[in-house]
């Protein structure tokens, strides 16, 4: 028992897997990187770099196999390696700082790199010349928002999240005098208003959307395309049911219905992430270099009104230059083809700061390192 | 004995310096001023350029050459300079003359399949295996070109075939050809003056007569007519041309400039024509009549008044058209392969004739210095011309790359004097500055940067630190090839050296290597990090797993493994240099591999005939690794010789400090 504890701890601790360890991981970003030909960046991503395990799938069958380490797993080891090395190693000496350094800088940056995939929300804002908006949009997610509009002044919102769709069954909420009930749940679908070869008609009964047919799509791969769920969700009372209605990412507008003297909307749209906060785009430039399509420079000048603390000002966003507020950040990302609206990527990322952190300690250790077998490699040289 | 060792490299050096000296001199005009000419300042891709390189670039697009030779002489004649058009006489007879620039050779076509498609297999001057056309040639099978381009267009790039990309290939040069022909007047004018007088009296009256006849007066249509018919020329012009070549009329409005057509067609409605215009209708009737005086006098008047209005436009075409004239990178690569040549003949000679091989040794040093200032000459020189950092893209990025390994070797050579750094740089500068050339083939170098890059101070950083890496790792791998050759095929590797002989070169090798790894870590690993904190700066993400981040990710892990593969004594000496020369495939692929993916944030555009080439330096180096992989008692230099044979007293070369 001692004696396998040792033996796992020296191979933990042990250079070899250090070697090891990263001629896996060379081979990994190699293989994901390939990937991404046929795969495309997101789905790349997630199966080698985002996972303990890169899998295999015979065609034939849903078995998967994990056949090589994935990007979690190596993260992990090294981490595990690295501490176990210094716990073993380490005496305290002049001449070890360097080492220490550059190790705790990678520390620093395989954690801070881990948080950034746990813990990062990314959103976008896509605004119109004029338009304002106090709330960004998830690009790949979906929600099914349920907003009751009684009072004019206030509306209330209850969303239900992809995830919980695609489990289906009931869901309850107290502040809701139905139950939501998810019939059935497409992740990437396509709609048509004729029967059409492969598609099946959608088996709602109220609403619009009610003669639509419809068919599931496998999910995508392009990164410039994405899923668009459908889904058929029947609201139920004690009383019985008040239908089934079609939801959709295609549909722009929202269901409209009224139950016990109240009013709601409701609709499948991309998650919304609310900010105490208004933001105008003022005005979108794109300008590009005289006689060329080159673009020269991308900007959004917004206006940000915050009525709690009643701020009110203006602020430029272009390229190279974000504006980070209120533990967010905003990036100029895309804009539209009429150059009317802009695009800001928004980012929240509570470990944003760790890569700065790790490149400066790694690096001051670097120096200090190799400046030392550089000194020592000079000294030895000089002619006694 | 010892005065020839040290006479014999500084004679060397002088005769290749003095040629470089001799290159440097500003040229001088003959009876046309075609140099004033080349120096004009216009226009063309977003920044102001001369008319020298508008010529040069496009022919480099067209013909893969910078000039027009006019005889055809056989390739292996070296030692015969056909008499050529220099690219700004080149655009100057496209401008002015285009039915004899119609018959000139300047369009190169090579793909066998196209040539037999278009039927041109026995047509073209073929000159060192390579076809050249001219557009006459071309005319009858022009609507079967753009057909097919045509096809090509519509598909993405990854899914044409090579057949497709060449055939595209002609038809944009084609069209560029024709933009050329119609940039200063339409193609069939001959006498532009004429033109511009006719139309500048024709306005008063064709105006008068628009403006009746808008308001429903009796107007005179055929002064109407006649306007229209003159401005209709310049439409031609205004629609077709390609560098804007007339300045602005406020010079506080810098980008305002315009091609000549819609500079003619404002006269419409200001009544006056630019100056600009005029000179340029002079030069070009007088290029016609060969009135050399007059054309002279109007490049003259011309700039007289552009130095008045435009002095920083006007310099700034006269410092490239130099930069254009004197070619450094090109005298940096002849002077580089010649140090390498010397530095190899050192080694040849070490064992036979140690005072051959000493001078050499020196040569070869001494050559690379002057390479490596001429080199950082251009470098600096470029630099000032764009106001940017030294790389801005992968053409840049190149001669970077080999300006950082020429670094790294003559720091190398100055440690250890045996010859091996100068060799390494020599062969490196070469290498990476004729990768540089053929990448200008694409065009324009100092294209503007899209709006994600123009940032000075992160093209400084990120960009400058990581070519570095990159450098570094090509010198140790380069340094780990000396390595197995040396070891295999000779018994130098145990040859003394250092200023004591305190240890073998083999020795020596391995702390080189060693010691570049160690920089090539810092350098890609910092640059590596810069970069995420870029893309966090621009993009949102500190790291997106994009091609070319994992590239640079790839080269820092391995570095990281020789470090520790080497601390761990895991490898010694041999599996050092096999794990170095497997880090270029790593670099070249990270440099060029991953932009040929086409895919990520980071493909900006570029490559794809270099595939083929990337897979055989890819195979060469494997062949190297397997050498290195030879059981030790295969090598020479480690195979057990009696001890007679061995080198006891070793060649003592007069070795004073340099």
């Amino acid at each position: 028992m001692g004696s396998w504890a040792h033996r796992i701890y020296a191979c933990l601790s042990s250079v070899r897997l250090t070697v090891a360890l990263l001629a896996l991981a060379v081979v990994l970003v190699f293989w994901g990187t390939m990937a991404q030909v046929t795969q495309g960046l997101y789905k790349a991503q997630n199966d080698f770099f985002r996972s303990f395990f890169v899998y295999w799938q015979p065609a034939w069958s849903a078995w998967r196999v994990p056949i090589f380490p994935g990007g979690y797993l190596l993260g992990w080891l090294m981490v595990a390696n690295l501490l176990a090395a210094h716990f073993r190693y380490y005496q305290p000496s002049r001449r070890k700082i360097g080492i220490v350094l550059i190790h705790s800088g990678i520390l620093v940056l395989l954690v801070g790199q881990l948080l950034t995939d746990l813990l990062a929300v990314e959103s976008q804002l896509h605004l119109r010349h004029g338009e304002t908006k106090n709330y960004s949009e998830a690009s790949r997610e979906f929600e099914l928002a349920i907003v009751d509009t009684t009072t004019p002044e206030r509306d209330t919102v209850v969303a239900i999240s992809q995830h919980r769709l695609a489990r289906g069954g009931d869901v309850e909420i107290a502040t809701l005098p139905f139950t939501v009930r998810i019939r059935e749940y497409l992740p990437n679908s396509s709609l048509t208003d004729r029967p059409t070869e492969g598609y099946r008609p959608i088996p709602a009964t109220t609403g619009f959307g009610t003669g639509l047919w419809w068919r599931r799509l496998p999910l995508e791969t392009d990164p410039d395309r994405r899923d668009v769920p459908s889904a058929v969700v029947e609201l139920v009372t004690r009383e019985g049911s008040l239908g089934r209605y079609v939801v959709s990412g295609y549909f722009t507008r929202p269901h409209e219905l009224t139950h016990d003297g109240r009013t709601y909307r409701m609709e499948l749209r991309q998650t919304r992430y609310y900010k105490p906060f208004f933001i105008t785009l003022l005005e979108f430039r794109h300008d590009r270099y005289p006689g060329t399509e080159i673009p020269k420079n991308f900007s959004s000048r917004i206006r940000i009104v915050r009525p709690a603390t009643g701020e009110d000002r203006e602020v430029l966003i272009y390229m190279n230059n974000p504006l980070r507020y209120f533990g967010e950040t905003y990036y100029q990302a895309s804009f539209d083809p009429d150059d009317q609206g802009t695009v800001l990527q928004v980012v929240r990322n509570p470990s944003w700061l760790a890569p700065y952190f790790g490149c400066v300690i790694v690096t001051v250790g670097m120096m200090i390192q190799f400046g030392q077998h550089l000194t020592g490699w000079l000294a030895r040289r000089r002619p006694a | 004995m010892n005065r020839m060792v040290r006479i014999v490299p500084w004679l060397i050096v002088s005769v290749f310096a003095l040629e470089v000296l001799v290159a440097l001199r500003p040229r001088r005009d003959g009876e046309w001023w075609m140099t004033e000419f080349g120096r004009l300042p216009v226009l063309l891709n977003g920044r102001v350029q001369p008319l020298d390189s508008v010529g040069r670039n496009s022919l480099l697009q067209m013909r893969s050459t910078s000039d027009v030779p006019l005889e055809n002489v056989p390739g292996w004649q070296f030692w015969r300079h056909p008499p050529k058009l220099r690219a700004t006489e080149w655009l100057a007879e496209v401008f002015f003359r285009p039915d004899r620039a119609d018959e000139r050779p300047i369009f190169l076509i090579h793909h066998p399949e196209l040539l037999s498609a278009l039927n041109l297999q026995d047509r073209g001057v073929e000159r060192s295996g390579l076809r050249y056309f001219t557009y006459q040639e071309l005319r009858p099978v022009l609507g079967t070109v753009f057909e097919q381009a045509r096809q090509a267009a519509r598909l993405k790039d990854p899914q044409r075939t090579p057949y497709q990309k060449q055939v595209l290939k002609l038809a944009n040069a084609v069209g560029l050809y024709e933009q050329l022909k119609n940039s200063v007047q339409p193609e069939t004018t001959r006498d532009l003056y004429r033109l511009l007088e006719d139309y500048r009296a024709a306005i008063p009256a064709g105006v008068a007569a628009a403006r009746a006849s808008t308001s429903g007066n009796a107007a005179d249509d055929d002064a109407l007519r006649k306007l229209s018919d003159l401005a209709r020329q310049f439409d031609r012009v205004a629609r077709m041309a390609r560098p804007m070549i007339i300045p602005p009329a406020d010079p506080v409005d810098k980008d305002a400039w315009r091609n000549l057509g819609e500079a003619a067609l404002e006269a419409l409605q200001t009544g006056t024509i630019h100056p600009a215009v005029e000179w340029y209708a002079h030069m070009a009737s007088a290029y016609v009549a060969g009135d050399a005086a007059r054309f002279n006098r109007a490049v003259g008047d011309y700039r007289a008044w552009l130095a008045e209005r435009f002095p920083q436009q006007k310099a700034k075409g006269r410092a490239e058209h130099y930069f254009n004239q004197i070619k450094l990178f090109l005298r940096a690569t002849i002077l580089y392969i010649a140090a390498f040549v010397l530095a190899v003949g050192a080694f040849v000679t070490w064992g036979a004739a140690a005072n051959v091989s000493e001078a050499l040794r020196r040569a070869a040093f001494y050559l690379v210095v002057l390479a490596l200032t001429v080199h950082t000459a251009g470098l600096v020189f470029r630099m000032m011309l764009e106001g940017r950092p030294p790389v801005t893209n992968l053409y840049s990025s190149a001669i970077f790359i080999g300006w950082g390994t020429c670094v790294f070797g003559l720091f190398l050579e100055r440690a250890y004097r045996v010859g091996l750094g100068s060799a390494v740089a020599g062969l490196a500068g070469f290498v990476t500055l004729l990768i540089a050339h053929n990448l200008a083939l694409g065009g324009d170098t100092m294209e503007m940067l899209r709006a994600v890059l123009d940032t000075n101070f992160w093209l400084a950083t990120h960009v400058v630190v990581i070519t570095l890496g990159y450098s570094a790792t090509f010198v140790a791998g380069g340094l780990a090839l000396a390595y197995v050759a040396l070891g295999v095929f000779t018994n130098l590797l145990r040859w003394p050296v250092g200023q004591q002989r305190e240890v073998s070169l083999g020795d020596a090798l391995t702390k080189m290597v060693y010691g570049v790894v160690c920089f090539a870590t810092l350098f890609s690993f910092t640059g590596t990090v810069l970069g995420g904190i870029w893309a966090d700066q621009s993009w949102g993400r500190f790291w997106g797993w994009d091609p070319k981040e994992n590239g640079a990710l790839m080269i820092v892990l391995w570095n990281a493994l020789i470090l520790h593969a080497r601390w761990g004594g895991l490898v010694r000496a041999r599996g050092l240099m096999n794990l170095a020369i497997f880090g270029n495939i790593i670099t070249a692929f990270s440099w060029f591999g991953t932009n040929m993916l086409g895919i990520g944030l980071h493909s900006y555009g570029f490559m794809d005939a270099a595939f083929h080439w990337l897979m055989a330096f890819n195979a060469s180096q494997l062949a190297f690794i397997a050498l290195g992989l030879l059981p030790l008692r295969w090598w020479r230099s480690f195979r057990p010789t009696p001890p007679a044979a061995e080198p006891a007293r070793a060649p003592q070369p007069q070795l004073s400090p340099l």
